[in-house]
């Protein structure tokens, strides 16, 4: 098998090096990759689309298509976690701590749960003592990630970001939260109901507003047909870029959030890492 | 032989990463593990990518990003200042599909485990046999 | 209205959002916000059938941009008759799926609908495009998408055969991607119609010969041709019953599309077959795929595993078919991706019906079906007919194009291979036959896997059946209109 996978590795190998004699050197302006699209991207995007950032305009509005695929692409890989792994089964036994004493309870009656709080803690399987520094660092910081995260979906025009980035760095606030304390708490403040709802509501935001300018005569993902709902004068492209940069982020960030909680769990949302 | 080594000098990129590929290959293709296997796949899908973006490097060239300077009227937009911008446009693409497969496999992998506790190819297709 | 080229592809997408939604706030919803989305689209794909017929290809821009700068839909007359094809089959499949998908995923209903849309999304989008990159973005999307429901399949093997195929899958996808790579490296533009002009004048790089490979290679490797087959029996027989039933008629057709629209759109005849004197060698491993197919086929004890087999040769006529190169061949390859797709669903809705009755079937299963399941055994022994190349259905119009090219070219293997894996499938299923019929039910304690007394599958299946079956009789007695009508205009 080894054998077999050497020798198939070397002949792919040779085959990849040996189209590349022809390639233009590496960084050469002339190459033909870098003459014939992309200069107009280059040159026109600003007159046409109003934003200084080439690559989020490529993406949303010229090759905007490929993205809202791209972007479906990630909601099934969450839908597709969420397909396999989720068990609804009710968990039987529960472990608390109270935190006075340090004394541990295990109530295998499922029905009667202790509340929470000031006095009792909840306890996983392997639960080892959190640390207090630990907590109050990451509490302190997770708002301002947030932050950070918003900034970069609304900047996607005028600085590198846009939606995939600004909604994985929002996905990883929430992931912290989960890790620095545990699963359950990021599972009682989002209800996997409100993640559910927030990823499909993300992707039917980018397919809705490229859906909406149908009607407004134009071919689908023709933003420059919604200026009569937008009063943005010429700046209306830009702005359709936004809107669809805003669903991405939402949707990326449910689905980031609810991969987790699934892997981590193998799908019950009770204890994890 | 000077030949073939001022061709590797000028394109090494590409060399490189065609090598990385092959890595990657391999152990997608010989490894028994199935999380050696995932690791494989993700090196293999990395290595395309970088391959892509270093097509639409141009040398003294900076981010495709427009420069204050040149906006508002009467600007000249050069096209040789600016990088390719659709490469690293194809790539973004690429990188979330190739989040979402290893995030799938992840999940596969963590199933498969609670089911027969062993993760090893070779033990599963024993199992699978009985 | 001029946005039916979109909404063929739209409407599954958008409506599996919804249903996507709708998990969470009603689940009875999904199933009807689904079946609309796909209505919608079969409408929209046969009138745009109609239109192309009538006044030659379509061409549809994205986001308004015009190509190669954005990207574009382009719908010629194969493109046409393979979307029909596709949103058909898909509509009627999920007409009869409903007490399956209770069956055998009871407890997310929901969230299954919203991956059956995304599916078939991804196959009407992999057949309609005219841009490369979009191409290996929707079949991303189809990948995944049958990731995901073949794990939820067979409780213990489902997994597992899912995880293999993420790996093969994965290296043809990539294969495709470097390929697709190499070509703008060398033309700059990522539209097939304006790759296929810039590399016209210069047939002799090294560059175009290792995209051509690296291409073609990825695209054999999704569509399962021998060797690179060993992904498809566990992945089509550990899957749930709706899912194999949509896959086995559609995904590897549709790839057979790509590799005739890479061959005849992107590179071109002359390239292919001048330049490169390689057909030879693809009409051999066409012909061994197509033998190698048989005789594992004849190996099985599953009928599902066997019916799989019997996938991998067809698939090795089709591609054997399109690389004969002469116009009788390549004829008989696209009518072949039409009438294979309806017999293999013909088929796997047979085997439905049989699993929905009876959870198994293997093939000591099977005895004295033809009692218990009269209607299902006779669109049963219709598909049957049909693969094996019986005269009127259409079966046999596509093996007899086949045949002619092949004669033609004087590539007697492939004919002889072709007769032979007839005889083959004869074979396999009288032997089907003879247990459903001659053996007689066993009474009493004897039988261990009945569940008492078996009736007929419920008459949505049986409707769905019933129209599939017609189709069978109608596109073999109109193939002649149906190839002079659509595949001869389309090959000039």
């Amino acid at each position: 098998m080894k054998l077999l996978a050497f020798i198939v590795v070397s002949l792919t190998g040779a085959l990849l090096l040996y189209g590349t004699a022809e390639f233009s050197d590496w960084g050469d302006p002339n190459s033909p990759a870098s003459l014939h699209v992309s200069n107009y991207y280059i040159e026109k995007t600003y007159e046409e689309t109003h934003a200084p950032n080439f690559v989020t305009a490529v993406v949303t509005d010229y090759r905007g298509f490929d993205t809202m695929f791209e972007t479906a692409v990630i909601f099934c890989a969450g839908l597709g976690c969420f397909l396999l792994l989720r068990d609804f089964r009710e968990k039987k036994e529960y472990f608390y701590r109270h935190i006075p004493t340090g004394v541990i309870l295990h109530v295998k009656d499922g029905k009667k749960k202790i509340t929470t709080g000031k006095e009792f803690e909840y306890m996983d399987k392997d639960w080892v003592p959190q640390d207090l520094i630990n907590r109050t660092a990451c509490r302190i910081l997770i708002p301002f990630i947030q932050i950070y995260a918003l900034y970069v979906v609304a900047h996607g025009d005028y600085s590198p970001g846009g939606g995939f980035q600004g909604g994985v760095i929002f996905g990883s606030s929430l992931i912290l939260l989960a890790i620095s304390y545990d699963l359950q708490t990021l599972v009682e403040r989002i209800r996997e109901k409100l993640l559910g709802i927030l990823a499909a509501t993300g992707v039917l935001i980018y397919a809705g507003i490229a859906a909406i300018c149908m009607p407004m005569g134009g071919n689908f993902l023709d933003y420059g047909k919604l200026a009569p709902l937008l009063p943005a004068g010429s700046h209306v492209r830009a702005l359709g870029m936004l809107g669809v940069e805003i669903g991405v982020g939402i949707a990326v960030m449910a689905i980031m959030v609810i991969i987790y909680i699934n892997i981590v769990s193998v799908g019950r949302h009770d204890e994890g890492l | 032989m000077s030949d073939l080594l001022s061709l590797i000098i000028a394109k090494y990129n590409y060399w490189l990463y065609v090598i990385l590929m092959m890595i990657g290959l391999y152990a997608m293709i010989a490894k028994n593990n199935l999380i050696k296997k995932i690791v494989g796949m993700n090196i293999f899908q990395t290595a395309i990518i970088l391959f892509y973006v270093s097509i639409g490097y141009k040398t003294n060239a900076t981010i495709p990003i427009i420069k204050s300077a040149d906006t508002g009227h009467g600007m000249v937009v050069r096209a040789a200042d600016y990088i390719n911008p659709l490469t690293s446009c194809l790539m973004l693409t690429a990188i979330v599909v190739s989040v979402a497969t290893f995030g799938f496999a992840m999940a596969l992998t963590v199933r498969i485990y609670r089911r027969y506790q062993t993760l090893e190819e070779d033990e599963l297709r024993m199992r699978l046999s009985e | 209205m001029d946005n039916y080229p979109v909404l063929i592809v739209v409407a599954p997408f958008m409506t599996a959002l919804f249903a996507g939604l709708f998990i969470w706030i009603e689940e009875r919803l999904s199933y009807p916000i689904v079946l609309t989305g796909l209505a919608v689209s079969v409408f929209s794909a046969v009138n745009v059938l109609l239109r192309v017929i009538a006044s030659g290809t379509i061409q549809y821009n994205m986001a308004g941009w015009p190509p190669p700068i954005g990207i574009e839909y382009r719908i010629d007359l194969l493109n046409a008759m393979v979307l029909c094809l596709v949103s058909g089959v898909a509509f009627l499949n999920l007409i009869a799926s409903y007490r399956s998908v209770q069956q055998e995923i009871s407890d997310r209903t929901g969230a299954y609908y919203t991956v059956y849309n995304l599916f078939v999304t991804g196959l009407l989008g992999v057949t309609i495009t005219g841009d490369l990159f979009n191409l290996y973005v929707l079949i991303e999307i189809t990948s995944l998408t049958s990731y995901a429901q073949v794990a939820m399949g067979d409780r213990d093997r489902g997994p597992l055969a899912s995880l293999n195929y993420i790996f093969i899958g994965v290296i043809g996808a990539s294969f495709y991607l470097l390929g697709v790579g190499y070509l703008y490296m060398f033309t700059g533009s990522l539209n097939m119609v304006d790759v296929a002009v810039i590399i016209k004048d210069s047939q002799g790089s090294s560059t175009v010969l290792v995209a051509f490979i690296l291409c073609i290679l990825g695209v054999w490797i999704k569509m399962a041709l021998f060797p690179m087959h060993v992904w498809l029996p566990n992945a089509y027989s550990y899957s749930p019953v709706v899912f194999s039933r949509a896959v086995a008629p559609l995904m590897t057709k549709v790839m057979v599309y790509v590799m005739i629209r890479l061959m005849i759109t992107v590179f071109g005849y002359d390239y292919l077959f001048q330049k490169l004197q390689i057909s030879d060698a693809v009409v051999w491993v066409a012909t061994i795929a197509v033998l190698a197919g048989g005789i594992m086929a004849l190996a099985q004890k599953n009928l599902k595993k066997m019916l799989a087999y019997i996938i991998v040769c067809e698939i090795g006529y089709m591609v054997g078919g399109a690389w004969l190169g002469n116009r009788l061949g390549m004829t008989g390859a696209i009518l072949h991706i039409m009438n294979d797709a309806l017999m293999t669903f013909a088929l796997f809705l047979g085997v439905g019906n049989m699993i929905y009755r009876q959870k198994s079937v293997d093939l000591t299963d099977l005895r004295g079906l033809f009692g218990k399941m009269p209607w299902t055994m006779g669109g049963f022994v219709l598909a049957a007919l049909s693969i094996i190349g019986v005269p009127p259905t259409c079966g046999f119009f596509s093996k007899w194009y086949l045949l002619l090219g092949a004669f033609e070219k004087g590539a007697y293997h492939f004919a002889a291979a072709l007769i032979i894996s007839s005889l083959i499938c004869a074979v396999l299923f009288f032997r089907v036959f003879e247990i459903c019929f001659f053996e007689p039910m066993p009474h009493g304690h004897e039988n261990l896997h009945s569940h008492g007394i078996i009736e007929e599958a419920p008459v949505s299946m049986l409707v769905v059946s019933g129209i599939v079956s017609f189709f069978l009789i109608f596109a073999g007695l109109y193939s002649g209109t149906i190839v002079n009508t659509i595949i001869l205009p389309f090959l000039g």
